[in-house]
């Protein structure tokens, strides 16, 4: 018997694996549907499968009577607009700072200090002070989401310019570069697809500030709808809410990774099939 | 020209002299082969030389003005690991000396500017045998070739010295003689002064004119940090043209 270190799934195996905890998790649900249903037909809690079809039917392609919008699309826009300027803007100042910490000295003196500080506030308990100081529009959700993600990215884009070793840096003033020049040809190039890894690995955080602060006050987008009608305990809208969420977070970080193989083929260089 | 004058040199840290009167006269277009033990301030000197430290005490001059207090491209320089820019192909990684040089704003060269520097760059990579690699990315150059690569890099500015650390430390012994062959090949066409750190004293005396022989002449066993290193022995050899003609 070979160590179970050494024993490998086949390509098959993969699928077959990894599909595995995703068809428990879906009988084990249908299953306890069933049993409650049973027991008591007007059940909420946990509907059945088909009842998600029907209210998503209703959310995404059928009118809201009252408004006449197509609710989960107002839903999903509002959302993913929110988050796409909020993680820009972050992106776009952790490019900025991060870049200026890791290689000017006098600017890492200056701020790393008070960058390390701000990192440390807990961005929900500054919600509040949002809402009063930017209204309780969009500004104040992207706001949430710049401070809750900047202050990561900006750490950690820093950090990796620190670490890239010094010998490229001194190479690179041997061959007459300019501190701009360095910035532009040697340091910006690789610390890109560094920064995407680290906005791929914001994507949580983000949807989570994002959620919170549509919970408190928004009039659309997808953490709004959530806990408007769990007043209701609407779980046939939850659940799919949810699975849209998740979906959306998964084929975004997909879609980094798409953009980091595609546009930095050295990145794989030299590491086996490419 | 590229004449060298290091006039009583001293490099401290704190509670520690690395270097201490180092006095040194090199003639353009020497050879020099820096060796001596660990720690004994082999890689201090070259890194006062490439200016990306600055002396304590002393002056270092070539061509009889005072060296600038930071790497520029007069003075090229080859590490062991980590010398040429990893999200570059060959090519790219060479020419972007020419394009640091003539485009300030961009750094990036295009059209009639750009096809002179990559036939220059191609020139260079045809005599170090990269030729049919240039459209690869460093990693998959193996060390020898990653080597070449970097001493092409380095000289597109025809820098007037060129600093070599222990550039072939890595490099298994077949792969290093024919490294030994290149170099010599190209200091000769290059008319530029070397300055090589190397542990194999072999190596230092297969190719240098001169050997630069690095140690502490003075210890304190109660305070290791109380004296510093400084040339022991500078022994020049005779020229390598010569010799190898007088193998042939």
């Amino acid at each position: 018997m070979r160590r179970i270190i050494n024993l490998r799934p086949g390509r098959g195996g993969i699928v077959l694996w990894g599909a595995l905890p995703f068809l428990v998790a879906g009988v084990a649900y249908a299953v306890a549907s069933a049993e409650r249903l049973a027991v008591n037909p007007n059940d909420k809690l946990l509907p059945q499968l088909s009842s998600f079809g029907t209210a998503l039917a209703r959310l995404a392609l059928n009118p809201d009577q009252r408004t006449g919008d197509y609710l989960m699309w107002v839903d999903t826009l509002a959302s993913l607009q929110r988050l796409g300027i909020g993680l820009s803007v972050a992106a776009a100042l952790a490019l900025v700072l991060g870049l200026a910490i890791g290689l000017i000295p006098y600017v890492r003196a200056g701020l790393s200090p008070f960058v390390g500080v701000i990192s440390m506030i807990p961005p929900m308990a500054v919600l509040p002070v949002l809402f009063i100081v930017f209204g309780l529009d969009e500004l104040s959700k992207v706001v949430l989401i710049v401070l809750g993600v900047a202050p990561f990215l900006v750490r950690d884009l820093a950090l990796r310019v620190e670490d890239m070793p010094r010998e490229q840096l001194i190479k690179a003033q041997t061959l007459g570069a300019s501190t701009w020049q360095i910035v532009i040809r040697v340091v910006l190039p690789q610390m890109l697809p560094r920064l995407i890894d680290a906005v791929r690995l914001s994507l949580g955080p983000a949807w989570l500030f994002l959620i919170s602060a549509e919970a408190i006050a928004a009039t659309e987008g997808l953490g709004y709808r959530i806990f408007l009608v769990r007043r209701y305990m609407a779980m046939d809208v939850i659940l799919p809410y949810v699975a849209w969420i998740t979906l959306l977070a998964f084929l975004s970080d997909a879609a980094l990774r798409w953009i980091n193989a595609r546009f930095f083929p050295w990145l794989r260089a030299g590491k086996g099939q490419s | 020209m590229s004449r060298i004058s290091v006039r009583n040199l001293w490099k401290e840290y704190p509670g520690q002299v690395v270097l201490e009167r180092v006095s040194l006269e090199i003639p353009s277009g020497e050879f020099c082969a820096l060796v001596g033990p660990s720690g004994c301030g082999k890689t201090t000197f070259l890194r006062l030389l490439l200016g990306e430290e600055s002396p304590s005490r002393g002056v270092i001059e070539l061509d009889g003005k005072p060296l600038v207090a930071e790497p520029g491209p007069d003075r090229g320089v080859v590490f062991q690991r980590y010398s040429v820019f990893p999200h570059l192909t060959v090519l790219q990684n060479v020419i972007i000396g020419r394009e640091f040089e003539r485009s300030r704003l961009l750094g990036k060269l295009f059209g009639a500017e750009r096809r002179a520097a990559v036939e220059e760059a191609d020139e260079i990579l045809e005599t170090v045998g990269l030729s049919a690699h240039r459209s690869k990315y460093p990693a998959e150059l193996s060390g020898g070739m990653q080597q070449r690569l970097a001493i092409s890099q380095a000289l597109i500015r025809k820098p007037k010295v060129l600093l070599l650390d222990e550039p072939f430390g890595a490099l298994d012994a077949g792969t290093k003689s024919q490294m030994y062959d290149l170099l010599l090949g190209l200091w000769d066409k290059h008319k530029m002064s070397v300055f090589m750190i190397t542990h194999d004293l072999k190596e230092g005396f297969t190719l240098a004119t001169r050997v630069l022989a690095f140690d502490k002449v003075r210890l304190d066993p109660q305070a290791p940090g109380a004296y510093g290193a400084t040339v022991t022995y500078d022994l020049p050899l005779e020229a390598k043209p010569a010799r190898k003609a007088a193998a042939a």
